[in-house]
């Protein structure tokens, strides 16, 4: 700071309290309503304290799931949607690295050619060709599948970016040291591009991650059958309900439960989340 | 493009590593893509025995669909609305927290996370809280003096989408605008204090314009945001209604492909999306390379 004016500090934290406060407490009302019994909603207008269901209502959600929905217990959901993202992110990072170090450490023909068509991924997101792209997958028996939710998903123009970025900054003497040494393309790619490039992978990890996790319209066309519902999409099934009013306080104790996972991701590898965020979007 | 001086020499490798990527590229999203091109041009029967080449007759029926001109005045409003809400939230939050030294850290943190949070579960905190029997802003609203219901009333929807779309990416801007304030360099603010300018002024002649590629960035992101990744959102809280007021283009390929099976019109309406992203894309990276030569 230049100069020391306190009420100008004054005004800092409170904007940034108030910032605080709106961010939080659209969450915070999810979690009170998800403390309380089914009753506690008749009366007009919801609970701002937190009621005593908080176990009672996690537990229910977490074993038995509100069957009259048609969807199954939340551990389920959440179980798919975690073996969806991990494999996404996976996924995403392997043939992404293997691409990237063909195009940058390699000469061939149709090189550019291969370039592009994996740059016009970028603008071909899931949404805007959601028919075809759900016939295709339906013709290969793909739908009600973890390969059929998980590889559609797969490709991504920008980890291959960010790779091939992170690639050229690689010093060439690296590779012709290894090559006098007598190492092969997969034995270099093995034991010195792949350590050097540990912290990007991590970090792209975080992102795709969450990608994965939060992803709703592809699971929406692909999941007829229950037992492969993730929780993002299951949710919606939740709160749906045609005639009365929702069950909120399970709804919202499904909402925690599903926020939960990606968000302690965030806290927790901060660093390498606005790492891999910043990278990636360049 | 570039590459190495030094390369492998290996004639069949390159091949195998690019395998996976370029199968499922092809597969999954070029071979949809031009379906969907091929279709736009043609009709089928309404039993689907027969489908004619006509040409771009769904683009011209398409374009004088009032509900769909209406579908993309909509979209704009709500694309508009939500960069323009959500950056200057963010721009506001990332300044404070650039003044604040010590606490840095646990604001940040309090304020990235809903980054992480699906759109579709976004709609639904939104919706809970604007429900109108229960929720907590119709209540506080009707002590105002003002009666809302967003399943009614057209407007108070688009509000309720926008404010839910808003929320969710004003974390998203505040880490590119910290990122953006911390590489403004130090001694041109100090020299500007040194000149007699009081914060304001410095922060309107000086960081908001090295701020500019920052800004620049975060528009067209926050459009393609808007636009393109709100699908879930509008879904759970207001699906399109009331009366097509919050039928944003996504949602309305959605509804008249998959629930309507119109599948001539949804192609084209997919054409037309793709020609946007397209658009923004190639505006997003004639930017990012003209960054790079800073």
């Amino acid at each position: 700071m230049i100069e020391n004016r306190p009420f100008l500090a004054f005004l800092t934290h409170l904007v940034l309290i108030i910032g605080v406060v709106i961010v939080v407490f659209p969450v915070y009302l999810a979690f009170v309503a998800s403390t309380h019994g089914s009753g506690d909603f008749m009366r007009g207008l919801v609970p701002l304290l937190p009621g005593p269901h908080l176990v009672e209502n996690y537990s229910f959600m977490l074993n038995e799931g509100i069957s009259t929905a048609g969807a199954p217990p939340l551990s389920i959901m959440l179980l798919n949607s975690l073996v969806m993202a991990i494999s996404i992110a996976v996924g995403k990072i392997a043939i992404s690295i293997l691409s990237a170090y063909a195009i940058v450490f390699f000469k061939f023909p149709f090189r550019l050619l291969a370039f592009w068509i994996i740059f016009i991924t970028l603008m071909l997101p899931v949404e805007v060709r959601i028919i075809p792209t759900f016939k295709v997958v339906a013709d290969l028996g793909m739908l009600n599948s973890y390969p059929g939710l998980i590889i559609p998903l797969i490709a991504s123009a920008t980890a291959t970016f960010l790779f091939r970025q992170f690639f050229l900054t690689v010093p060439d003497e690296l590779m012709e040291a290894a090559r006098v040494d007598g190492a092969g393309p997969m034995k270099f790619f093995r034991d010195i591009l792949l350590p050097l490039s540990r912290t990007n992978i991590a970090a792209l990890f975080v992102i795709l991650f969450i990608y994965g996790w939060v992803q709703y319209l592809w699971p929406l066309l692909v999941t007829t059958d229950s037992r492969y519902y993730t929780v993002v999409m299951g949710i919606k099934r939740l709160a749906a309900t045609a005639d009365s009013e929702p069950q909120w306080n399970f709804v919202m104790a499904a909402v925690i439960l599903a926020m939960l996972p990606p968000v302690l991701v965030v806290i927790l590898m901060q660093r390498l989340f606005v790492k891999g965020l910043v990278e990636t979007e360049k | 493009m570039q590459a190495k001086r030094t390369i492998f020499p290996n004639k069949i490798l390159p091949y195998m590593l690019l395998v996976p990527q370029l199968a499922v590229t092809l597969i999954f999203f070029i071979w949809p893509a031009l379906q969907a091109l091929k279709s736009s041009f043609e009709r089928e029967d309404p039993f689907g025995f027969r489908t004619t080449f006509v040409w771009f007759e769904n683009y011209r029926r398409l374009f004088i669909d009032p509900n769909y001109v209406g579908s993309l005045s909509k979209t704009a409003v709500f694309a508009f609305s939500v960069t323009v809400l959500s950056m200057s939230l963010a721009l506001i939050l990332a300044v404070a927290v650039n003044r604040v030294l010590r606490t840095n850290r646990l604001y940040t943190t309090l304020l990235v996370w809903p980054y992480a949070v699906a759109p579709v579960v976004v709609g639904i905190l939104w919706w809970f809280m604007f429900n109108p029997t229960i929720g907590i802003a119709p209540y506080l609203l009707r002590a105002a003096g003002i009666d809302w219901n967003h399943r009614i009333d057209g407007t108070d929807a688009m509000i309720l989408v926008i404010i839910a779309a808003s929320w969710k990416q004003i974390s998203y801007n505040f880490l590119f605008f910290v990122a953006g304030l911390q590489s403004v360099p130090q001694s041109l603010i100090e020299a500007a204090a040194i000149d007699g300018a009081g914060p304001f002024k410095r922060f309107w002649t000086i960081v908001f314009p090295l701020l500019s590629p920052t800004t620049f960035f975060l528009l067209i992101v926050n459009m393609n945001y808007a636009m393109f990744d709100t699908f879930g959102l509008i879904d759970a809280t207001t699906q399109g209604g009331p009366a097509q007021a919050t039928n944003i283009l996504v949602y309305k390929v959605y509804t008249d492909g998959f629930i309507g099976l119109n599948i001539g019109s949804s192609s084209a309406q997919s054409v037309v999306l793709m020609i946007i992203v397209i658009a923004l894309t190639a505006i997003q990276f004639r930017y990012v390379e003209r960054r790079v030569q800073y």
